[in-house]
């Protein structure tokens, strides 16, 4: 279990981004502290560099004036004075003359660079020291060994390297501890957000992802998902209105059909009573079939149509159309129609489902919104900008705000309606239209009255009506 | 109606009995083949006025039944019957090469006025005729008259288009579905009593003051015109 927990503490991108930190600032120390110590080094040298060649530019001096005696005595000064640098001065053939070295088994040859070089205290056989040591031949054959000690050099080297190390010993444990301890926070607000997306999937969906509050990126990303809960758990309340609509609105006329089958069964049994009642059965599943076929179209238009059968057409011929189709029909119901549209309103979509659509709006507006005093319903179809507009309005009684944007829901009637026939699905097939047009279906105040605008996007090309 | 050949290619042996049975009753002659092979070797052999296809069928699906009829020539009218009633799938089997659609469930009444239409379509070259005449009243598709006993009367275009098809199926039943189709261009349900107002409109021009009137309305199943005195 705590191998287990601990391992997952590992696995968290948060301790492998404290890792990758980590080896990063390793590296940085690492070179600066290998920078410092080169440069440290270089400094020393050119120091060494300068004394000796001072050394040698002195005692050169000497020897060109006072010959090698007045030079071995210089050299026997300088060795007395304390922390002196080291000398060697031999003859042609590597006899001592005088110094404070032994000779170098490996001796620097001749040039002005300075070479490192182990050597060996004069007195003190056996133990090797490191140097810089410098060749410079005098004329007359003898040899000038010049160098210098630097055993102190190493010191500090060392010195630094064991610094190096030290830190990075430090860093390390100091960011692998942040890691593990950054991982760990994350990982338990994640596992809390886990933790709350395994309840929800095992069906609480009210349960909400926690936010603390401090704004960083899990908080955006929690919040972003209780968004999607939420709009979820709307179409879930959607869906189950949609199916205890569909439920009630199917079950009704069912229920009625087989009323009037048994009815006729249990009846008089004259032949006149059973072909009526088999009329009724009759209508009552075309009914039926109305709502199931609106239902198919609503979905077909929401799934998005076959795209190989949407086609430009024009939306004003459509809207002229059907107009024309109920024109007769206003009239006999005593209301009028008033059509305005303008010529070449080309869309791309459905002409026969817009068709549809158009009939549902002015099928309401018959139904619902002519029986006033001014039984006007004013039809047009115009051109708004880079839209198609479609406003079937009347002078009813309208719709209250509240209920506006409710009555595009499958199956809503309104209270003052459901004593009406009807299905209540004309609004929503016309918003499946409308959507499958790109377009969007609008409920506005007619003041007085109701307006339905189905806005579509409008396309370049106007089309002439195919038509056979 | 003069006696029909009708071919029904469908799987489903209930609809077929009724449909073969239906047919017997209005005096036509019915055949049935229960799958897409069978009926296609049927319809191949022998001779009918009119197939009704069935759009899924085993062994072979009926849109393909139908373009295979038309690439052997076959050019007997063909209905197509579907359960998919949407404006895509229509349009699917017309490609195909079928001569109307009629989504599932359908009224009988519906399926034998199609039917009729179809062969009439067939049988007479009455659609080219360019002038119509029922009892006393005439109509004239050049010069786009209508008279009554010799008398112009006025018709709006569309209830003229009306009149046009009623006289073009004279005799024959049309169903209100079928006036849609072809006199609006439209195929959905006309859900309110559209179609019967606008055929009462034209009714009140074309039988007014008639003892006899010659648009009847057949319960049931739609509209008809013919001349009331034979």
């Amino acid at each position: 279990m705590l191998m287990g927990k601990v391992g997952k503490l590992f696995r968290t991108t948060a301790f492998k981004l404290s890792l990758a930190y980590l080896v990063l600032f390793s590296i940085g120390a690492g070179l600066v502290l290998t920078r410092v110590g080169a440069r440290v080094k270089e400094v020393l040298d050119e120091q060494i560099e300068q004394t000796v060649e001072a050394e040698i530019r002195a005692l050169s001096e000497q020897y060109s004036q006072g010959g090698l005696r007045q030079l071995t005595t210089a050299v026997e000064r300088r060795v007395r004075a304390p922390g002196s640098s080291l000398y060697l001065l031999t003859t042609h053939s590597g006899e001592v003359i005088v110094g404070n070295i032994e000779p170098p088994t490996a001796a620097p040859i001749g040039g002005s660079e300075l070479v490192e070089t182990p050597y060996q205290r004069r007195g003190e056989p056996g133990i090797e020291h490191p140097a810089l040591l410098r060749l410079f031949l005098l004329p007359g054959g003898f040899r000038l060994l010049i160098g210098h000690d630097i055993e102190d050099h190493q010191v500090l080297r060392d010195i630094l390297r064991r610094a190096l190390g030290v830190s990075l010993f430090w860093l390390a444990l100091v960011g692998a501890l942040g890691g593990l301890f950054v991982a760990h926070r994350m990982l338990e607000r994640v596992d809390v957000m886990s933790a709350s997306a395994r309840r929800i999937m095992a069906g609480d969906l009210h349960e909400r992802l926690a936010v603390s509050g401090a704004g960083d990126e899990l908080d955006r990303l929690a919040e972003n998902f209780n968004a999607m809960l939420e709009r979820i758990s709307e179409l879930m309340t959607g869906l189950r209105e949609v199916s205890d609509n569909i439920a009630h609105d199917l079950k009704t006329p069912l229920t009625r059909l087989r009323n009037h089958a048994e009815a006729a069964l249990r009846g008089s049994g004259d032949k006149g009573a059973h072909r009526e009642a088999l009329n009724v059965v009759i209508e009552e599943s075309d009914g039926l079939i109305r709502v199931f076929n609106a239902l198919l179209m609503i979905a077909r238009a929401e799934a998005g149509y076959c795209s190989d059968n949407l086609a430009a057409y024009d939306a004003d011929a459509v809207v002229s159309d059907i107009a024309e189709m109920y024109e007769p029909v206003a009239e006999e119901q005593g209301a009028r129609l008033d059509v305005v549209t303008e010529p070449g309103l080309a869309v791309s979509g459905s002409r026969e489902l817009l068709g549809q659509a158009v009939v549902n709006l002015v099928d309401n507006a018959l139904k619902y919104g002519a029986s006033g005093a001014e039984p006007t319903i004013d039809v047009s179809a115009k051109r708004v900008g880079e839209r198609i507009e479609i406003t079937v309005a009347d002078r009813g009684p309208g719709i209250s705000p509240a209920d506006r944007e409710r009555v595009i829901g499958r199956f809503v009637r309104l209270e003052n309606s459901r004593s009406r026939p009807g299905s209540g699905l004309g609004l929503s097939m016309a918003a499946a239209v409308a959507r499958l047009h790109h377009g969007a279906l609008r409920i506005e105040d007619n003041a007085p009255g109701l307006r339905v605008v189905l806005s579509l996007p409008a396309i370049r090309a106007a089309v002439s009506r195919e038509r056979a | 109606m003069a006696l029909m050949r009708i071919l029904l290619i469908e799987d489903d042996k209930e609809a077929s009995d009724y449909l073969v049975k239906a047919f017997r009753e209005q005096g036509h002659v019915a055949d049935h083949a229960a799958d897409g092979l069978a009926g296609y070797a049927s319809a191949r052999e022998g001779d009918y006025d009119v197939l009704i296809v069935d759009r899924m069928l085993p062994k072979m699906d009926g849109l393909s039944l139908i373009s295979s009829l038309r690439e052997q020539k076959v050019e007997t009218p063909v209905l197509i019957l579907s359960a998919l009633g949407q404006v895509d799938d229509r349009v699917k089997g017309l490609r195909a090469g079928g001569d109307d659609y009629l989504p599932k469930p359908y009224a009988f009444s519906e399926l034998l006025a199609r039917v009729e239409a179809l062969v009439r379509r067939r049988v007479g070259p009455r659609g080219e005729e360019t002038h119509y005449r029922v009892g006393d009243l005439e109509l004239d598709r050049l010069s786009h008259k209508v008279t009554v006993a010799g008398q112009e009367i006025v018709l709006q275009p569309r209830e003229f288009r009306l009149l046009e098809y009623l006289m073009k199926h004279a005799g024959q039943v049309v169903t209100r579905t079928m006036l849609l189709e072809n006199v609006w261009d439209y195929h959905f349900d006309p859900q309110t009593n559209v179609i019967d107002v606008h055929i009462s409109r034209l009714r009140a021009k074309i039988d007014k003051g008639r003892d006899n009137p010659l648009l009847h309305t057949i319960r049931g199943a739609g509209y008809m015109i013919r001349d009331g005195m034979r």
